[in-house]
């Protein structure tokens, strides 16, 4: 791990979220609690602003009752967990090929472009990560980007930085595609389930 | 074209409710108590009648994989997880189904269970699709709480539970045994077979992975009948199939179609055709990254089904259907593939672990031509050494594409090559 920020000495889960363990615990079968880890380390990871420290890993060791090794190897094969401080804002842009097709290029390129930071990097005031993804399985509404939690689609530059400048100005831009669909339909007008529109 | 009254997904597009009075309105939840008390046998067979194959790659055959399960567990109790960690390149459908759909998934997991004997179903959905996964907690709240699902489910005597796990962004836990290592809690590494989950899967005990799709589609199949779903598509090749259509095309979209449909048809129907017309075609990858691609020629005549594209050395995989028209640069195309893989692999095996990354650092190196002709046949030699030699499938979905790329290609690799050393750059032949 690198040594350029710093690890905090301790970890413990918030009261509100002590509460959710046991929903969590409660999920799978006596003696399995060690299938708790990976939502334990994602809990973890969202109380501490989007990284998981040693000590979280190391605490959450202890609840599922593991050696602390076995929750490392966890935190460092899944991408989803940061080992190291990340941006509030993280941008996470699809290049996998469908996304490439259309344009994810653009993409980086329009961030890069706005935020001044290349692949991996984070802005000096701490907003915006930016990483590149493989495939985020929202190939027919590429290209896209998940920020946080969200999917955003059917992207090109100018939605992007649009984004980017809602977020910079403290906005929450809407989620999912940036164009007039709503999903995955045809952009258009659909060609199948046509009387689907309108109700519920 | 398939008709609309023919297709299992009618709202798959979220235009109408998803809640469970919504999903009732199309169908949802009708006479489960009845399908149920037909018994485990009678279950297993019709979805074996119905020839659904599974839709989560492979394709093998649904029932079948549910008649491996021991009639007698003893005191060992039986799993059914749901491998919702769609994450193939080109594929976005169980997305669609978790977040428009999630009442098929609850009802068709309870069928599945009622018919494996299973207490529990897990559905392992990839960490990204958060969303989906919350649109997915609030259809099993609602059957839980109008006695669906739980204790004594649907007054149909059985009890079932049903959870969604996260995981939290690793490729290969799609992998049915690398699945149940995740679950458990442990570096997502695939298991070494036999012993098959359906003797030794999770937690040592009797378990069947089936996809989302596969399980989305079974309470339709059922209610409807094993013969209305073989009596679409044709023998071997039953049913109807979402395709996600993705890349140059003008209007990508997923679509249920029935299996067998030509592949151009379903690009023209419903994906307003190749940008630039079908003669700007220059080739499609039809199932998902794992899948050969096909150039054009090939293009013409193929129907979407399981032999109908293994008959042009292809595959309907996940039936990701990726169009690239003649602006695309097919080796960047297969490169990307390439990195991909690397990036996935697990680590485990060795011919995968390095042989990804050596295929990938070659296919960036034929991206600018910097290579010599021989190595082009000792890449497709290497691919040759990964495929078949590791514990999973995932060395044999990497060496494919590349493989694909050279045995259709190959002029155009030449030529990047002979064009690179014209120009005094290249490596000495």
């Amino acid at each position: 791990m690198s040594t350029t920020f710093e690890q905090p000495s301790s970890f413990v889960f918030s009261a509100e979220n002590k509460e959710k363990l046991k929903g969590i615990f409660a999920k799978y079968p006596e003696g399995r609690e060690a299938s708790a880890v990976m939502p334990l380390l994602d809990l973890a990871q969202r109380q501490n602003d989007g990284w998981l420290p040693r000590a979280a890993m190391d605490h959450v060791a202890e609840l599922v009752g593991l050696a602390p090794m076995r929750v490392y190897e966890v935190a460092t094969f899944y991408t989803m967990y940061n080992i190291a401080p990340i941006g509030e804002n993280h941008l996470q842009v699809c290049t996998n090929l469908p996304c490439w097709l259309r344009g994810s290029d653009e993409v980086v390129g329009a961030c890069k472009n706005k935020l001044g930071i290349g692949i991996g990097e984070t802005t000096p005031d701490g907003k915006f990560s930016l990483s590149e993804m493989e495939c985020l399985g929202a190939c027919v509404n590429a290209p896209m980007m998940q920020i946080n939690d969200d999917y955003y689609e059917d992207l090109d530059a100018s939605s992007t930085v649009a984004i980017l400048d809602t977020l910079q100005s403290g906005g929450a831009p809407t989620p999912g595609p940036q164009n007039s669909r709503k999903g995955c339909e045809p952009e258009g007008g659909l060609t199948s389930l046509k009387d689907g529109k309108g109700a519920g | 074209m398939l008709k609309d009254s023919d297709r299992i997904f009618q709202n798959i597009y979220g235009l109408k409710d998803t809640s469970l009075a919504g999903a009732k309105a199309i169908g949802d939840w009708d006479g489960t108590k009845k399908l149920i008390a037909k018994g485990r046998e009678w279950l297993v067979d019709e979805v074996k009648a119905s020839g659904l194959r599974g839709r989560g790659g492979a394709g093998f055959g649904t029932g079948m994989k549910w008649s491996f399960m021991p009639k007698e567990a003893g005191d060992r109790p039986v799993f059914l997880t749901i491998n919702a960690d769609e994450g193939e390149p080109g594929t976005c459908k169980d997305r669609e189904i978790m977040r428009n759909e999630p009442h098929k998934l609850v009802e068709g997991a309870l069928l599945a269970a009622a018919a494996v004997g299973a207490c529990a179903a897990y559905v392992y959905v990839r960490g990204e699709f958060l969303r989906e996964a919350e649109a997915l907690q609030r259809a099993i709240d609602e059957a839980y709480a109008a006695g669906l699902i739980g204790k004594d489910s649907c007054g149909a005597g059985i009890d079932f539970d049903m959870y969604v796990h996260l995981g939290a962004g690793a490729y290969i836990c799609g992998e049915e045994s690398a699945l149940i290592e995740s679950l458990e809690g442990k570096k997502g590494q695939p298991r070494l077979k036999p012993p098959f989950p359906a003797n030794i899967g999770l937690y040592g005990c009797p378990t069947t992975v089936n996809n989302v799709e596969s399980i989305a589609v079974v309470p339709t199949i059922l209610r409807r009948g094993a013969k209305w779903f073989s009596s679409i598509g044709r023998e071997n090749n039953t049913g109807t199939k979402l395709f996600c259509i993705s890349g140059h095309v003008n209007t990508p979209c997923t679509v249920e179609e029935a299996m067998g449909i030509p592949m151009r048809e379903l690009i023209d129907t419903h994906a307003g055709g190749v940008r630039g017309g079908w003669d700007n075609l220059l080739a499609v990858i039809p199932g998902g990254s794992s899948v050969p691609m096909m150039p054009k020629a090939l293009c013409e005549n193929a129907i979407m089904d399981f032999d109908g594209l293994r008959e042009h050395g292809s595959g309907l995989g996940t039936a990701a259907v990726m169009v690239m028209d003649k602006s695309t640069d097919v080796i960047k195309a297969i490169a990307r593939l390439s990195r991909f893989y690397a990036h996935e692999s697990c680590g485990q095996c060795t011919p995968c672990r390095e042989g990804t990354g050596w295929m990938s650092r070659m296919m960036q190196r034929m991206v600018t031509g910097d290579m010599t002709i021989d190595e082009i046949d000792m890449l497709q030699e290497v691919t040759k050494q990964i495929e078949g030699q590791t514990i999973c499938a995932l060395g044999d979905a990497a060496a494919w594409p590349v493989q694909g790329l050279i045995r259709h290609f190959r002029p155009e690799i030449e030529r990047r090559i002979s064009e690179r050393q014209s120009s005094g750059t290249g490596q000495a032949a």
